[in-house]
């Protein structure tokens, strides 16, 4: 394999523990609790695509599924915490990781029950196909989750930063208290951050599978794509991304240069250096609540 | 005299078992400045708290414009019409002074009248439109409170209510901010609830004065007469009378600036 397509792929990969990541840091910055289901939600999100568009299944077009499996997650994330996490208010945030862990748990028997345990693919309409240019061929796949990933990054960027509700969104997050004093429905604002996270979950499973097969345990990817997170600086939306893009970068080139045990335990020995020399992470954003 | 545009009527609040305040009754009119005097913990936040659905009361009832209001959340308080400005100004420090001051308009809609009310706040606070694009953590303590009260205002609130402006503020800042506060109230019409450690000038700036005293309200006057009375003079001039014997504990507070 050529250098370049190594890149590609390994961005490919990194922009996926990105979305995940992403996740992370949404509920964070919400909740100041990390949501351990956060891998879950994203296979969760693969299969509710898989199983809305494959023939076996539901036999959709890919066009219809993709905006169904991203809404259907946005709801599953607005219920997670309407129904189950706003009522851990006021207890600490162990209970509502421990609840996210178990939530975790739920969401693999679901999809093992419903969809089995077999690696199944997405038949996604990118699947196989090639993009050549001079001697280099890409796969399409990979070229659209690198083109998506940025596209969602800008889009989010534009929501937090010029849309009331996505204003209002760093503001519960930067002072609640605050928030309540202006009228901002807070609740509300904390189930459409886990709406938003589900969302992205889904986009990143869709992703995801569309560029490989998946199970009830590719939620596991959710550990990596935490460590990206934390690399990244937990309360950074950039920085997870690029955090993610650090290790999908490091896993195929150590792999090829230092071999694969060492490869598979590069992105922890990163996060350890990370937390050692730069425990707030790379980009994160320390700011002091009141001043 | 015309009704009361918020009227609290033996309000009750706890903080767990703890009673903080205990039968309050406070009238605000349109139109005047009220101010409710009292010590460290007397329960001058609770009552704010309350009044703008922070806290539930146990008992009592406040209304608004005749319509009672208490035990609704907060954000149906904000609507119709009370903005609390809460102690220590809690801005938002990493949003900007501007996306800080919209944030005080997120339950309007009139995005002409928000707009208006913006150049209205930059006006009476110009700084505030000098460091327009700035974080609002960046900004001194008395700016940070000139945000508050300004982000207060983007309510277009009926009544505003203010948690001790003057704190930790200097001497100059105060007068500075409470002229300003005078000005609203005279040039805008702005009715306001404004609780005060600093008895001196809350009662130069108020119609009406409360003084409250752990939970409960003690005395009630027009600020002039407050401000003449002896016992309000004793704790801002820090007099004690010798020989002073009495049982009510407000008398013998020495946390009065
Ligand atoms: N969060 C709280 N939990 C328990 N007690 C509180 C809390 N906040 C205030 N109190 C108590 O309630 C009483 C009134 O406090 P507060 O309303 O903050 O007074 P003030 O604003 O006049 O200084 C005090 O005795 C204080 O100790
Ligand atoms: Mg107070």
């Amino acid at each position: 394999m050529d250098a370049l397509q190594l890149l590609v792929s390994g961005l490919a990969n990194g922009c996926v523990y990105g979305l995940i990541a992403m996740g992370f840091v949404l509920i964070y910055k919400a909740t100041e609790a990390v949501n351990f289901a956060q891998g879950d939600m994203m296979m969760l999100g693969a299969f509710v695509a898989l199983g809305l568009t494959n023939e076996h299944y539901a036999h959709l077009p890919f066009v219809v599924a993709v905006p169904l499996t991203i809404l259907i997650m946005a709801a599953v994330g607005y219920l997670m915490d309407a129904v189950l996490l706003r009522r851990t208010f006021g207890q600490s945030q162990i209970a509502v990781v421990i609840l996210t862990i178990a939530i975790g748990f739920v969401f693999r028997f679901v999809a093992g029950v419903i969809w089995g345990h077999e690696p199944q693919s997405l038949e996604s309409p990118l699947a196989g196909r090639d993009i050549r240019f001079g001697g280099v061929v890409l796969g399409l796949d990979e070229v659209f989750v690198i083109v998506v990933t940025i596209a969602l990054t800008v889009g989010m960027y534009f929501f937090f930063a010029r849309t009331k509700m996505g204003v209002a969104m760093q503001a519960s997050s930067q002072n609640q208290m605050a928030a309540y004093y202006m009228g901002i429905p807070v609740k509300r604002v904390h189930s459409l951050v886990w709406a938003l996270s589900g969302a992205v979950a889904a986009i990143a499973g869709i992703l995801f599978a569309s560029k490989g097969s998946i199970d009830p345990a590719t939620g596991f990817l959710g550990i990596k794509a935490f460590a990206a997170a934390v690399i990244g600086g937990l309360g950074s939306l950039p920085g997870a991304l690029l955090g993610g893009i650090i290790i999908g970068l490091v896993e195929p080139f150590s792999a090829r240069y230092l071999g694969g045990d060492l490869a598979r335990l590069m992105p922890y020995l990163i996060l350890v250096l990370i937390l050692v020399f730069r425990p707030h992470g790379i980009l994160s954003q320390v700011q002091a609540k009141k001043v | 005299m015309s009704e009361p545009i918020l009227r609290v009527d033996n309000l009750e609040s706890y903080y767990g078992p703890v009673m903080a305040i205990r039968g309050v009754s406070v009238e605000v009119h349109e139109g005047q400045i009220v101010t409710v005097l009292g010590a460290n913990g007397a329960g001058k936040t609770t009552l704010l708290k309350t009044i703008s659905g922070i806290m539930d009361p146990e008992k009592g009832t406040i209304h608004l414009e005749g319509e009672s209001i208490q035990g609704m959340e907060p954000d149906q308080i904000v609507r119709r019409g009370v903005i609390h400005v809460p102690e220590g100004r809690e801005v938002f420090p990493l949003l900007s002074v501007e996306e800080n001051l919209l944030m005080g308009a997120y339950t309007r809609n009139d995005k002409a009248g928000v707009r208006n009310d913006l150049e209205m706040v930059y006006g009476y606070f110009p700084i505030l439109k000098d460091k327009a694009r700035q974080a609002a953590g960046t900004l001194s303590g008395g700016q940070q409170q000139m945000l508050a009260i300004g982000r207060g205002l983007l309510a277009k609130p009926k009544v505003m209510l203010l948690d001790e402006p003057s704190l930790g503020l200097s001497p100059l800042l105060v007068k500075e901010i409470f002229t300003i506060i005078k000005r609203l109230n005279t040039e805008q019409g702005v009715t306001m609830m404004l609780v005060e450690q600093n008895a001196k000038v809350a009662l130069d700036t108020a119609h009406h004065g409360y003084v409250m005293e752990i939970g409960r309200i003690v005395m009630n006057d027009k600020a002039p007469v407050l401000a003449a009375s002896k016992d309000i003079q004793e704790f801002y001039l820090g007099v004690q009378e010798a020989g002073e014997r009495t049982q009510k504990r407000w008398k013998k507070r020495k946390t009065w600036r």
